[in-house]
């Protein structure tokens, strides 16, 4: 009945990644919420250690390193770096209240939790009931993404869409080939790289990261 | 029928927890103290203010009712009975059966009814105000308790303190991550339940923000002890409840003698580390706003929301 060490402790960090997912949520500082996010790089890191070691798949030691290299270092100091010159520390904005926010965020982790139940039964794999946890830190990431006007918290949703994505790959199927992961590494960065140019570039043209300016442009 | 050397255990508890309350109170004003760098009144300090208020003389207002008089025993009495059904030394407790997790919530919220129809009933402006507040934080923190304890319940398959207790330390050791985010649900409602510093502020009177302190201004001399005394009997009760159901090795199994002499050092370890724990919280964190306290416990509630269903989904 009782499941295997390595997977209670998996089962545990993915928890502790929802957990995550929810404070980002309703996180309203932006610092934090970086902070929130090299915290959730880091489980994730952990989790992927834990299943490598346990199922001795060797490539996932690779993914391992690679996340914690971009997601805890690399990520959280480019955004750190930003935020100052942009100078956007106390960002507080939200479309929707709090509230409301986080009980559509448990309607969002019942239904991934139902949608991943009988995909989950068919996997093979020791991780195999952490395939719902992984979705719904997806399904939030969006929320996240949805709900916030400003431009850097967007950003870190779809940063920590990506995380949830790939948990769910690790959970799922051991993780994706080397080859991919490393493509969706460099996607992740160049992506970071280019958006930050366009934070420069709106708050240059209106003064402001408000996103909901952009749908007032048009051709004079 | 009821065996004797249980009836000893039970009795043993409820003085224990009864005279012990007030030093975890101290222990944790104390901690606070030597974290603000400060000297501190000592361990002993709550004993003094009780013996100080017990030979005062009692005051009360010309239109006070008798429920304003009866109140401080009733919670007094509430929080007895609440000490009485949390396992702390051993699982063999007769009266155990009487009263399961719910009805513990029912008696915490007896009491609670009681001290605010209390503040209310003189009708000034400090005591109603204090008696909203405790209501509203109340009413907010009673489903995430509740949602801790089905949790509890869930994984032990019983609602009763003492078999959950019982069903906990004898099964091999499990990490169970649901249980892991019932006890941040819980240190946060315990946290606003015993007014304790980001949601009210024990150590003040003085605060237009107080919700606690501003429901017994109008009581002094005995009353105003037996309240004080039933509050740290409040905070004795919520940590051995934490204690119960996320640290419960070290508990006695049954009514074995030798297991009961030894799970009081292990008890009096875990309040002291719970106790300093708390003592941090309450240092690093601010007062919030009364407005932000429904966010804080609706996150408390939506915790424990989680928990429950990534037991469903993890453990079933």
């Amino acid at each position: 009945m009782h499941l295997p060490l390595a997977s209670q402790i998996i089962n545990l960090l993915a928890a502790v990644l929802l957990l995550l997912s929810f404070a980002m949520l309703t996180q309203r500082r932006i610092l934090s919420l970086i902070n929130l996010f090299a915290l959730q790089g880091l489980t994730l890191t952990l989790s992927t250690l834990v299943v490598a070691f346990s199922t001795g798949q060797h490539h996932l030691y690779y993914s391992a390193t690679l996340t914690f290299v971009l997601k805890v270092l690399i990520l959280p100091w480019v955004l750190h770096r930003l935020i100052r010159r942009l100078n956007v520390k106390w960002d507080v904005e939200t479309l929707i209240n709090i509230p409301t926010t986080m009980l559509v965020g448990i309607v969002l982790v019942i239904l991934a939790f139902n949608v991943a139940l009988p995909i989950s039964q068919l996997a093979g794999t020791i991780t195999k009931s952490t395939l719902g946890i992984a979705l719904a830190c997806v399904l939030l990431a969006f929320l996240m993404m949805i709900t916030r006007s400003k431009a850097v918290p967007q950003v870190i949703g779809f940063l920590a869409m990506e995380n949830g994505l790939f948990f769910a790959a690790t959970s799922a199927t051991y993780g994706m080939p080397m080859v991919v992961e490393f493509g969706i590494a460099l996607d992740v960065l160049v992506g970071m790289v280019i958006l930050g140019v366009f934070f420069f570039q709106i708050r240059e043209r209106f003064d402001s990261l408000d996103i909901r300016h952009l749908e007032k442009l048009k051709e004079e | 029928m009821i065996s004797w050397p249980g009836l000893v255990a039970q009795l043993t508890e409820v003085l224990l927890a009864v005279l012990l309350a007030p030093i975890l109170l101290g222990w944790v004003n104390q901690c606070r103290a030597w974290l603000q760098n400060k000297n501190g009144p000592g361990v002993l300090q709550p004993y003094r203010t009780l013996r100080k208020l017990f030979a005062k003389e009692a005051v009360l207002a010309h239109n006070a009712s008798p429920l304003f008089r009866a109140t401080p025993y009733a919670l007094f009495a509430c929080m007895c009975l609440a000490a009485a059904i949390v396992p702390t030394l051993g699982t063999d407790l007769p009266f155990s059966p009487a009263a399961d997790a719910i009805a513990l919530v029912g008696i915490l919220a007896l009491a609670r009814v009681f001290i605010s129809l209390a503040a209310m009933d003189i009708g000034t402006a400090f005591g109603s105000l204090g008696a909203r507040r405790e209501m509203m934080v109340g009413f907010l923190a009673e489903p995430a308790l509740l949602m801790v304890l089905f949790t509890a319940s869930l994984i032990s398959h019983s609602t009763s303190l003492a078999t959950i207790v019982a069903q906990l330390t004898q099964a091999e050791f499990v990490v169970y991550p649901s249980l892991a985010l019932a006890g941040v649900a819980f240190t946060m409602v315990s946290l606003a339940e015993n007014a304790r510093i980001p949601v009210d502020n024990p150590s003040t009177h003085l605060e237009l923000t107080m919700i606690h302190e501003a429901m017994v201004l109008e009581y002094s001399g005995r009353h105003l002890a037996l309240i004080e005394w039933s509050a740290a009997l409040k905070l004795f009760v919520y940590s051995c409840i934490g204690i119960a159901l996320f640290f419960p090795f070290g508990i006695a199994q049954g009514g074995d003698a030798l297991g009961l002499v030894l799970a009081l050092p292990a008890l009096a370890a875990k309040l002291g580390v719970g106790g300093f724990a708390l003592a941090v919280i309450e240092t690093v964190s601010a007062k919030m706003r009364i407005f932000r306290a429904p966010e804080f416990l609706g996150t408390a509630f939506l915790l424990a929301v989680l928990a429950m269903l990534i037991h469903f989904l993890l453990e079933a």
